[in-house]
This record gives C-alpha cells, structure tokens and sequence, in this order.
C-alpha cells in the first residue's frame, strides 16, 4: 500500500478502556438509582397523597365504597389510554377514539335491539360487532398514514369528525335506549365477590379493565410485537430495515386503539342502557392525558401499560377527591391541566438528570 | 501561517474541567489558537473533543477554568455569545433549516429588515456578497435538504462569515465529502486563513493533516497532551500521543479467495430509482472475497448496496444469493435470503438509540427468541452476552442503552444484530465512519474472520486507502453505474480517482 491510510491496531489502550468502562458501569448504576429513586418516589407520594386525601375527605376517601367507585370511574379511560399507550409510542395520536366510543355504542345498541339471541348470543354478537366496528375504524386512520405518510394527527381529527357525525345519523341525533338491557347487566351494575361479608365485591367493568390492562402490558412487554411497536417507534427506519413489517406494526397499533375505544363503548352502553351518540366527548384528550402522566414519550419510543394505568389512577383519584371536598368543576379543571403539565415536567427533568446535563 | 498577532492569541482557554455525573470529560485542558491559522484538534473517540468545544460555543458550561478572547476574559454563557465574540461552529451534522433555501439558511437569525418586514433583497446581496468573495457557486434558491453534503457545508462556513465570524470550528468537515469536494475545501479554508480567519480542525483522518493544519493539539482522556507544529509532528508520533502508545498494522492481510469459491451473492442488471438512480449493475462476489465498491459521495455506492438488500426496491434485475434467485421486494426478503445490510448512518438507520443492547442486538432475529407467544429474555441476554465478549463490546450489561456506548461500540452492536442471524451476503456501507482507530482495526478483524466462514463480503467506502486496503476486487462507481473493475493488484489510487472523477473511462 502506497498509503497506510489510518492506522489500525488490536485493542484501545487500557487506560482508554479503563476509561470507558467506569463511564459505563457509572451510566448502568445511575440507572438503576433513578429507577429507585423514581419508585420510591412515587410509592411515598402515592402513599402521602392518599393519606392527606383522606383527612381532607373526612376519611370518606377510603371508604371501600369509595374505592371501588374511583376504579370504576376510571375504567373506560383507563381502557381507551391502553389502547393510547399503543399508538402513541409509534409517535402517533389517535383523536378519534372519543367518537369511536359514540359510534360504536350507536351501532351496538342497534344490534342489540334487533337481535333475537337471548341473552349471552345477544351480548356477544352485539360486542363482537362494536368491536369490528371500532377496529375497521382503527384500520381506517391507519391505511393513510401507512401507505402515504400522512400525519396522523390529520387522519384521526378526520375520523373523529367522521364517526362522531355517522353516529348521530345512525341514532337521529337521540341516544338509543336498548330495548332489553337484562344481557348487559351484568356487565353495567354487576359485581364479583360480592359474597363475601364486609366486602361490597368488584364491579365486573374494574375486572375487564384489569383484564385488558394485563393484557396488554403483556403483549408490550413480552411479546416480539410489543418489541416491534417499541423499536418501531424509537427508529422506523432501523425497525425497516432489520426486516420488520413496519407497516402491518404501525396498522395493528390503530386497530387495538379501536378495538379498545368499542370495548370502553361496551361499558358506557352497559352501565346506562343506552348507545349515545355523544357519549365519549372529549375521550381523547382525557385518555392522551393519562398516557402522558403514565410517562409515556409523545416523541415514541418508550412507554408502559402500567404506567398509563396509574396515570389513570391518578386522574381518577385527583377528580374523586375534588369531588369529595367540594372543588367545584371549574377548579378542577385548572388542577388536572395543572397536574398534567407538572407531569411532564417531572418526566423532562429525570430526563435530564438521567442524561446527566 | 499568517504573521499573526503575538502579543494576545485570538483566543485561549485554560484549565477547563467539565464534569458529568461518574465521567470527568474535560480535565484542565488548555488550549490556544492565534488569528489566522488552522489548528487541528485530535484525539480518539471520548478525549474530550466534542466536550471542549461545546464549552466554546457555549453549548454546554464549563464547571471551572478561563476563557480569553483577544486577552480579555469572557464568559461564553450562550451560542449568541459565541458568535458576538466571533466564534462559528460547524457540527458534523449541519445546523440548516432543510426547506430553506441556501439564502435564508445564510442570514438565518441575522436577517435584514426594512422596518417590520424582512428585506429579501438586501439577504441576497448579502448572500450573494459572502458567497463570490469566497469564489463559490451555490444554487442560492434551493432548498437545504436538496443540497448536496459539501453544498451544505459551504452554505455552513457562509453563514459563519455573514456573522463575521473570525475563528470557525469545524467537526470532522471532510468526513463525508469526496477528495475533490476535500480538495476544494481545503482550498477555501487557506483562501480564509490569509483573510485571517482562525479554524478549530477536528479530524480523524490523519493523513489529511499536513496538508491543511499548521498546528496540533491533541487530548487524551480530557487533557491536553501537547501542542506542536504540525511540521514537527509525524503521523507515528500523533498516534502515539493520541492512543498513549503506539500502533501498528494498518489492514489486516485478506486470505486469498479459493480458485474454487463458489459465486455468494450474483447481481444482474439491477436497477433502482431511489436516490440517485442505479441503472444496469452487474456483478458477482465469491465465498471469502470482499468487493470494494469506490467512487465519490453521490455516485450511487449507497442506492446499490440498498437495492440489493431490499432497503430500497428494486426496479428491475436479478438477484441471486448462493446460487438460489430471490425476488427483493422488502428488507425482510433480503434477510431471509441471508443479505445483512450495515448501513452508513448508524444513528439513523442501524440503531433504536433509546433500546438496549440485548434489544438492538435481537431486532431483525427476534423470532428466534420467542416461544409460545413470548419472548424469551434469558435466551436473548445469552446470546447478546457471547457476542459481547467476541465483539469485544464495551458495555458494562447487554442491558445498557446503545444511547450510552462509544461509536465505535455501537458500530460492533450493529454488527452483532446481522452475526446471530444466518447471514452469507454482508453490505458494509461505510463501517469504519467516525469511529476511533482501535474499534476500525477491530471491524477489519472481524470482516476477515468472516471471510473464513466463507461470507461475501461488498464494502461502501469513501476512505480510499480503506478500500484498496480491504478488497479483493474494487468496482469504481459513477452515476449509478459501474464504470471500472481492478484486481487488487492493479487498484492504485490514481486509477481508482481517474475514474471515479470521469477522467478515465
């Protein structure tokens, strides 16, 4: 070789290396220490916070009665955050899950009351149905986004739109009383466990959500496509390129955030015996909310199941306990955008402090 | 050199010390430049480099130390800062506005106004003023993202000067640009010098130093280890400074490829329309052989490396991988026929930053990992571990965020991804780029190694000397074609440049 070019050798010198794996082992150990810090943090504020809520509320707070209602409150925001949690680690937002939830509740409701089943065939045709419904929806915002590239912010705000006004056409602008809402009830108003002495049982819409929720923690955590969908959102072009179908990935995330907006229309339908075109107003916002709390990176890339629970929890117990002390519902408001904000907030700094700026 | 002022250097910093949480990137490091010279600032990946001169550009505090302009202290509390003080920053990845045109990329932040309102003309003149002094046409109108790399970086060095800049900082400049666009900056950075303009040099590439540099300073883990004319430094001894010992070796030695080797990879008449167009290429690699693929940044080596490996798709020609024909239509067919595509941009194509090692390394093999319906994270760490310990990956845990890891470690995560799968085809596009000298010579190793196991091997490479170096055969590329075969023996770099430039056949 006329020119040796850059020179090459076998190893860098130790005191490189040695340099490098202290930076290293500090990076891991730092990690872990946030990790802690963070856990310990949010376990003592939760536990400061449900302490002073409940002097606040008279100790009406932790009433089991109570309890059991801030759970069911939540469960169809928790429910539509899941699905949320999904696409948003894409770097996608779904808006059309508040009108997906009036639709299909609109379209169910219809099913129901033309079927003839008895009871457990009408109810499950009647959720299998909402359920094609919200997921066709799903697959519809996808298709532009994953064929042209379109935002989908666009292609949701344009289903939001679309959905919410088939639904009032389907419903001539009235909520859609089921005319037998006995194969729902259970659903709406029942209770497990109820048999035990002293212990008001769990309503069954708190253990579909913690079904969902598992569910899906599971399917982000330990399944090779909840990989793909956090790979897919940390880098779609290295996902591309290590050979995943990053189109079917990214379609799969709009689907589930359908499927889950029917499963939360089911509820509302259940609990109130009637689909309503305007029920699941303002969902999305509600929903997106939760995930951000949960911690959940709008940039993509990152985000838990659990996370987005607890930051449904969070809210829940937040709107709970205002209610409790008689926080009147303006005031509420500026507190959740407050807590939202402060949130964010939180994340960007730990952030930060992780990256060690 | 210029007769520079010698009482006050244009600019001096002394003791600096940064400190990030457990890592102690800037030492004391002292440092000085004078109006009017290049200085080359070197040092392996992780010296401290990139640390100082965020310090000087005011991206990043310094915890202690001193910082004199014109002999006066400053405090460099802000990027503003640093360019009132005359100071111009040009990262490797450039700063411009990617729909803006070349003019308003130029005056961005400094725009003229008439009253309320921005004043277009007077931002052209200006341009147009800047841009003629330097003797450069650039398409003035054109949108940043459709500039070529050395466009981009003459609309960087622009911007610098409207704003008056006296010492411009620039990170690994020649990195991406092809030996004429090298030459050409090299002749625009002298053409500034005797206009007394200073230059911060940050380079890996050694050889280039002589030719452009009139002085040297070299870290090592975040302290200055001396500063000399670059006359008085040989590239031996540079070395030595900068690793603390000294290096040998260069290439490792290719085995020869077996008379009877079988064809791996056959490419015939493919075409492609992504980037720049290929049109009509045609070549085989045998088992253990590697074909250098030569020619200039934007001749088209990247699209034909991504054509065969289904990055891009294919509009015409035929593929076949250990004499079996594959229709490209994704990556994932090309995987499965055993291609392993290690892109040039490892950040943006060949990594998920944000994922761990054991993620990143698992990625494109996942399937394997997974029984039932999960994925199995011991059998994952296993593997990831072994590949650890052969790559000799610096990580403390295959859990650690690639995020955190060197460039050239993240370089050798790239590669573990495509070694645990079946691969027989490698396309290396670019594999040493900004990584230091040790993790190169590790990379060539490992190429050879796979070799021995019989791989084909087909290497982008916009280092010349890396590609004579590294191939059994060399193909020339231009305009999407390929214009040139040599067998190592002959592949000298003027013939290879002849070429590559048009002025041989």
């Amino acid at each position: 070789m006329a020119d040796p070019g850059l020179p090459g050798g076998n190893a860098p010198s130790a005191a490189v290396k040695a340099v490098m794996d202290k930076r290293a082992d500090e990076a891991v150990a730092q990690k872990r220490r946030a990790a802690l810090i963070r856990m310990l943090g949010f376990a003592a504020g939760f536990i400061v916070l449900v302490v002073l809520v409940n002097i606040l509320a008279h100790g009406n707070f932790l009433e089991p009665r109570n309890l059991t209602n801030v759970l069911r409150q939540i469960t169809v925001n928790a429910i539509l955050a899941v699905g949320q949690t999904f696409v948003i680690i894409t770097a996608g937002i779904d808006l059309s899950v508040g009108s997906i939830v009036g639709l299909c509740g609109v379209v169910m409701a219809l099913v129901a009351n033309t079927l003839h089943l008895g009871g457990p065939g009408t109810f499950v045709v009647t959720l299998l149905v909402g359920l094609a419904v919200g997921c066709a929806a799903g697959y519809v915002n996808a298709v532009p986004v994953v064929r042209l590239g379109l935002p989908p912010f666009i292609t949701t705000l344009a289903m939001m739109q679309m959905a919410r006004g088939l639904a009032f056409i389907l419903a001539h602008g009235q909520p859609i009383p089921l005319a037998d809402s006995s194969p729902f009830d259970w659903l709406g108003t029942g209770y497990v466990l109820s048999g035990i002495p002293g212990f008001p049982g769990i309503p069954w819409v708190v253990v579909v959500m913690a079904v969902v929720a598992i569910v899906f923690a599971i399917v982000l955590g330990r399944t090779a496509y909840g990989r793909y969908v956090l790979a897919l959102g940390g880098n779609e072009e290295a996902a591309r390129l290590a050979g995943i179908d990053t189109h079917t990935v990214k379609t799969l995330v709009y689907v589930i955030s359908g499927g889950c907006a029917a499963l939360g229309s089911m509820l509302l339908m259940a609990r109130f015996g009637s689909g309503a075109p305007q029920n699941g107003t303002g969902a999305e916002l509600q929903c997106i909310a939760a995930v951000v709390v949960g911690g959940t990176s709008l940039m993509g890339g990152r985000g838990t199941i659990v996370g987005t629970f607890f930051g449904a929890l969070l809210i829940g117990v937040l709107n709970n306990v205002m209610n409790l002390i008689n926080i009147e519902s303006y005031t509420q408001q500026i507190v959740l955008g407050a807590v939202i904000l402060l949130a964010v907030i939180a994340d960007e700094l730990r952030k930060r402090y992780l990256a060690g700026r | 050199m210029t007769a520079a002022a010698q009482s006050a250097p244009l600019l001096r910093m002394s003791g600096i010390v940064k400190t990030f949480p457990g890592v102690r990137a800037l030492d004391g490091v002292s440092f000085e430049v004078i109006e009017g010279e290049v200085h080359a600032l070197v040092g392996e990946n992780g010296a401290g480099k990139s640390t100082l001169m965020k310090v000087l550009s005011g991206a990043q505090p310094a915890d202690s130390g001193e910082i004199d302009v014109d002999g006066k202290p400053v405090a460099i509390d802000g990027p503003k800062t640093a360019e009132r003080l005359g100071i111009g920053m040009i990262y490797q990845e450039f700063n411009l506005v990617p729909d803006l045109g070349v003019i308003e990329n130029i005056v961005l932040g400094v725009e003229p106004r008439k009253g309320l309102f921005l004043d277009k003309a007077a931002a052209a003149a200006e341009a147009a003023k800047v841009l003629g002094e330097l003797g450069i046409a650039l398409p003035l109108d054109r949108a940043a993202r459709r500039l070529s790399v050395a466009e981009q970086q003459l609309t960087e060095i622009a911007k610098c000067l409207v704003r008056k800049a006296r010492l411009i900082v620039m990170d690994e400049p020649t990195a991406a640009l092809t030996d004429r666009e090298t030459d050409a900056l090299f002749a625009l950075i002298r053409k500034l010098r005797a206009q007394n303009v200073a230059f911060v040099y940050i380079s890996h590439r050694l050889e280039e130093l002589p030719h452009i540099a009139d002085r040297v300073t070299v870290l090592r883990d975040g302290k200055t280890v001396g500063t000399r004319p670059i006359a008085e430094m040989p590239q031996d001894d540079l070395i030595r400074l900068m690793v603390g010992r000294s290096l040998e070796a260069h290439f490792p030695e290719l085995p020869p490829v077996a008379a009877d080797a079988p064809v791996m990879l056959d490419v015939r008449g493919v075409s492609s329309a992504s980037g720049v167009p290929v049109n009509d290429v045609a070549f085989q690699v045998r088992a253990g052989e590697i074909v250098g693929l030569a020619g200039l940044v934007g001749a088209g080596r990247t699209e034909i490396v991504r054509a065969i490996a289904g990055a891009d798709i294919p509009t015409k020609g035929e593929i076949e991988v250990g004499g079996a024909r594959i229709v490209v239509r994704s990556p994932r067919t090309a995987i499965r026929a055993g291609i392993a595509l290690i892109t040039e941009d490892r950040k943006a194509q060949g990594l998920v930053l944000g994922m761990s090692v054991r993620e990143n390394t698992t990625l494109a093999h996942l399937g394997q990992f997974v029984r039932g319906i999960f994925v199995q994270k011991p059998l994952e760490s296993a593997i990831t571990n072994k590949e650890i310990a052969e790559l000799r990956i610096r990580t403390p845990s295959p859990e650690q965020t690639v995020r955190n890891l060197s460039g050239g470690n993240q370089q050798k995560v790239v590669l573990a991804k495509w070694l645990i799968g079946h691969a027989r085809v490698f396309l290396f596009d670019e594999p040493t780029r900004g990584i230091d000298v040790g993790a190169k010579a590790e990379i060539y190793t490992l190429m050879v190694e796979l070799l021995r196991q019989g791989a084909a091997i087909v290497m982008v490479s916009s280092e010349l000397p890396e590609v004579l170096g590294m191939s059994h055969r060399v193909l020339v590329v231009r305009g999407g074609e390929i214009r040139a075969e040599f067998a190592r023996a002959d592949a000298t770099p003027d013939k290879v440049i002849a070429v590559a430039t048009g002025v041989a056949a």
